[in-house]
């Protein structure tokens, strides 16, 4: 009898696993396309996308669950630490992962990834002009770039922090973190924007003829300068990060130390490097750290201001050109595994660091 | 902890750097602004700074020479003589500039600096770009239909049905995840965890071409679908790192006395851990909507340049490429893809700021 029982609850268990997850399958098949071939008024359909984004996601974690709660306590135990974290580890297996894998192998291949060409890509890529400038502007970019921005949001956290208008000044500074690098570039082509003779409407040009000087084209052909313009922009839009994440971490250091420190007679700047600098060197390391990463993955501002062109390639963009225009999946490939195997060392350091913290 | 306030000069000197530190970071999103609301002409003529009181030459009189005044030869004016050029340009006499008004009509303006500022604003450049352009279509039967496109607006709502779900989506399925981290014992779990940290850093391009191959196979490409689970899987490593260390820091008894009273996994996590987590929530998900609404290279491979499904970033990079000097509809454009976030940021800047150290300063 109590077999009996059992087996029928097998069974039971045994559909409903098949039958949930392909019913919620089969559901959010039917919705998606519904939506592909959808005609709806914009409105509606960006409602409509919010309402299923939200609902579904929610749907199969519940019904899930709901499934795993029906098993006996033995195996609910064992199972529903999977079923939390199962769709992270699927999707990142699937979307980052596997992908990662996938584009180290297609770097061996030839353009159309057809013909295994051993490590000529990688050759070509430190040896084709093209290919070599990208990586030299991006190595200005993370080098320049994080410098700026580091040094400029330290400045900026330790004047406001003495400053009478704090939190107005950190707000402004911070605000371009809010915009897009397409809206930035936008701002930046009409602040940089050349048109021949003294009438300038751009605000760089305007400045040099009104002290005299010729208006210059600045982002095309004042090369290789033209690069540090651009890498302007991303100095102005980063820097606020740096500053609020400095600027805590500045609050941080004990009153106490910093007065004694005056008491003896140091003066305001042997403060800084003695004191302030030594105290929140792990925090230093860390904003470097996500600058660089930033830099190293920098596109947006490249493409909207140069397209490329002009001497300002990177990384990135190169990467891009190679895919979509050239259709060269070889080099594709290979300059997004530089990339990654330029990351390596910040991917290590953030490890240790991790471990050191959590006692993993 | 309130700091001592250093007396005296130096405060006025960190004052006015900071001052003017601000300005230069206010000056270029001013500036779009501003020219965003003047029209076409005005912009490509003079700077936006001149809707700012300035010194400019205003007429005061006008001067009428004679109707055969030949424009070839040296043009009489008054006792001295002048080159057509030279007044087209315009030339400075005793602090009075000399200039045409009319050429063909031989009347010429007679200027004087003055206070003065430009004050023509319009609203035509954001009607232009949300208002979109009028397509003509080739219908197969030889007729020629035009189509009121919906521009801007259609591309806006592109955006939010992007920008939303792909803030919901993987906040949530990062929240049950740092909650298995933290909370459930289970085999692989430390070999996981150090695999999704180690993720944060790698950049997605080493990502996009296997699969935009998987999407064109699936047929996911331009689909809002397929770039809510791409946004998802790139934010997903940070937000797991956040939500983890925010979840594991609860107390401990909590879960047991709610296990006693027989509460499952699910009901703690939907009753206990979300609200407990509110703040936490709000900063990573201001993070990642501003992060997906300013996305730009995500988009602009997995959605490709269809128009119905089109986002914010993309149409302004295309403005950028096919109307490159139309800088009334530029700037109005820019600043409406801008109003978004900005709203965000300026409503919500304090969560916002929070989330940034918590995710950083750990440490």
């Amino acid at each position: 009898m109590q077999v009996q029982a059992k087996k029928g609850n097998t069974l039971r268990l045994l559909v409903l696993s098949v039958m949930v997850p392909g019913l919620n399958a089969g559901l959010h098949g039917l919705i998606f396309l519904f939506f592909r071939n959808s005609t709806l008024p914009p409105v509606a359909n960006a409602v409509l996308a919010i309402i299923w984004g939200a609902l579904g996601i929610y749907s199969i974690y519940f019904t899930f669950n709901w499934v795993v709660e029906q098993y006996p306590d033995r195996w609910k135990r064992r199972i529903l630490p999977f079923v939390f974290i199962g769709p992270a580890v699927l999707l990142l297996g699937w979307l980052l992962v596997l992908p990662a894998l996938r584009t180290l192998y297609l770097s061996f291949f030839d353009a159309s990834s057809t013909s295994f060409v051993g490590l000529s890509n990688y050759a070509a890529v430190f040896t084709d002009r093209l290919l070599a400038v990208a990586l030299r502007n991006n190595l200005l970019w993370v080098f320049v770039g994080t410098f700026f921005c580091v040094a400029l949001g330290l400045l900026i956290a330790i004047l406001a922090d003495r400053s009478s208008f704090e939190r107005l000044a950190k707000a402004i500074i911070f605000m371009p973190m809010a915009i897009s690098f397409v809206a930035a570039g936008v701002i930046w082509k009409f602040i940089y924007y050349y048109q021949p003779g003294d009438q300038q409407v751009g605000l760089l040009n305007a400045f040099v003829v009104a002290f005299g000087g010729q208006p210059q084209a600045w982002v095309s052909m004042v090369q290789p300068w033209n690069n540090l313009f651009l890498i302007a922009i991303l100095i102005w839009m980063q820097t606020g990060f740096a500053m609020v994440i400095f600027s805590a971490a500045i609050k941080g250091i004990p009153e106490d130390m910093l007065e004694a420190a005056r008491m003896d007679g140091a003066g305001e700047v042997r403060v800084f490097f003695s004191i302030i600098i030594p105290t929140i060197a792990g925090t230093l390391l860390s904003v470097t750290t996500t600058i660089i990463v930033f830099t190293l993955k920098i596109f947006d501002v490249v493409m909207i201001m140069t397209g490329g062109q002009y001497n300002t390639d990177v990384v990135a963009t190169q990467f891009y050109r190679q895919l979509f225009m050239f259709q060269n999946a070889g080099y594709g490939s290979t300059l997004a595994i530089v990339l990654l195997i330029a990351v390596i060392p910040v991917i290590v350091i953030n490890l240790r660091q991790f471990r050191r913290q959590e006692g993993y | 902890m309130r700091r001592i306030k250093r007396p005296g000069k130096s405060k006025w000197l960190v004052n006015t750097v900071l001052a003017v530190i601000c300005c230069i970071w206010l000056i270029p999103t001013l500036g779009l602004l501003v020219s965003s609301f003047r029209p076409a002409a005005d912009i490509l003529t003079t700077g936006w700074w001149n809707i700012f009181p300035h010194r400019q030459w205003t007429t005061a009189t006008q001067m009428t020479l004679p109707k055969d005044t030949d424009l070839r030869q040296p043009i009489k004016v008054g006792d001295k003589t002048y080159t057509d050029a030279e007044l087209r340009k315009g030339v400075v006499v005793d602090g009075k500039q000399l200039i045409w008004e009319n050429r063909r009509a031989r009347v010429l303006d007679v200027q004087e600096r003055r206070w003065g500022m430009i004050d023509r604003f319009t609203l035509q450049n954001y009607a232009t770009v949300l208002g979109g352009k009028t397509y003509e279509i080739k219908m197969p039967d030889g007729t020629v239909t035009t189509e009121q496109g919906s521009g801007m607006s259609r591309s806006f709502w592109n955006t939010v049905a992007v920008a939303v779900p792909a803030t919901i989506i993987p906040i949530f399925i990062a929240s049950f995840a740092a909650y298995a981290f933290a909370w459930l014992r289970f085999p692989g779990r430390r070999v996981f965890f150090v695999i999704i940290i180690a993720l944060l850093v790698v950049p997605l391009q080493v990502a996009l071409i296997p699969i935009l191959r998987d999407y064109t196979s699936l047929g996911l490409n331009g689909t809002y679908f397929g770039i809510w689970i791409a946004h998802t899987a790139f934010g997903l490593p940070l937000i797991t790192y956040f939500m983890y260390s925010s979840i594991s820091q609860l107390p401990k008894d909590l879960f047991e006395s709610a296990f006693m009273d027989g509460a499952t996994n699910f009901t703690i996590f939907s009753r206990l851990i979300l609200p407990l987590t509110v703040p936490a929530l709000a900063s990573i998900s201001i993070f990642q909507f501003l992060w997906v609404w300013n996305d730009y290279l995500v988009s602009l491979i997995f959605l490709g340049s269809q128009p119905n499904v089109q986002v914010l970033s993309m149409q302004i990079a295309n403005l950028v490429g096919s109307k490159g000097n139309d800088w009334h509809l530029l700037t109005a454009g820019a600043f409406i893809s801008m109003l978004m976030p900005l709203a965000v940021f300026f409503a919500l800047q304090k969560y916002f700021v929070r989330g940034l150290l918590g995710g950083s300063v750990k440490g």
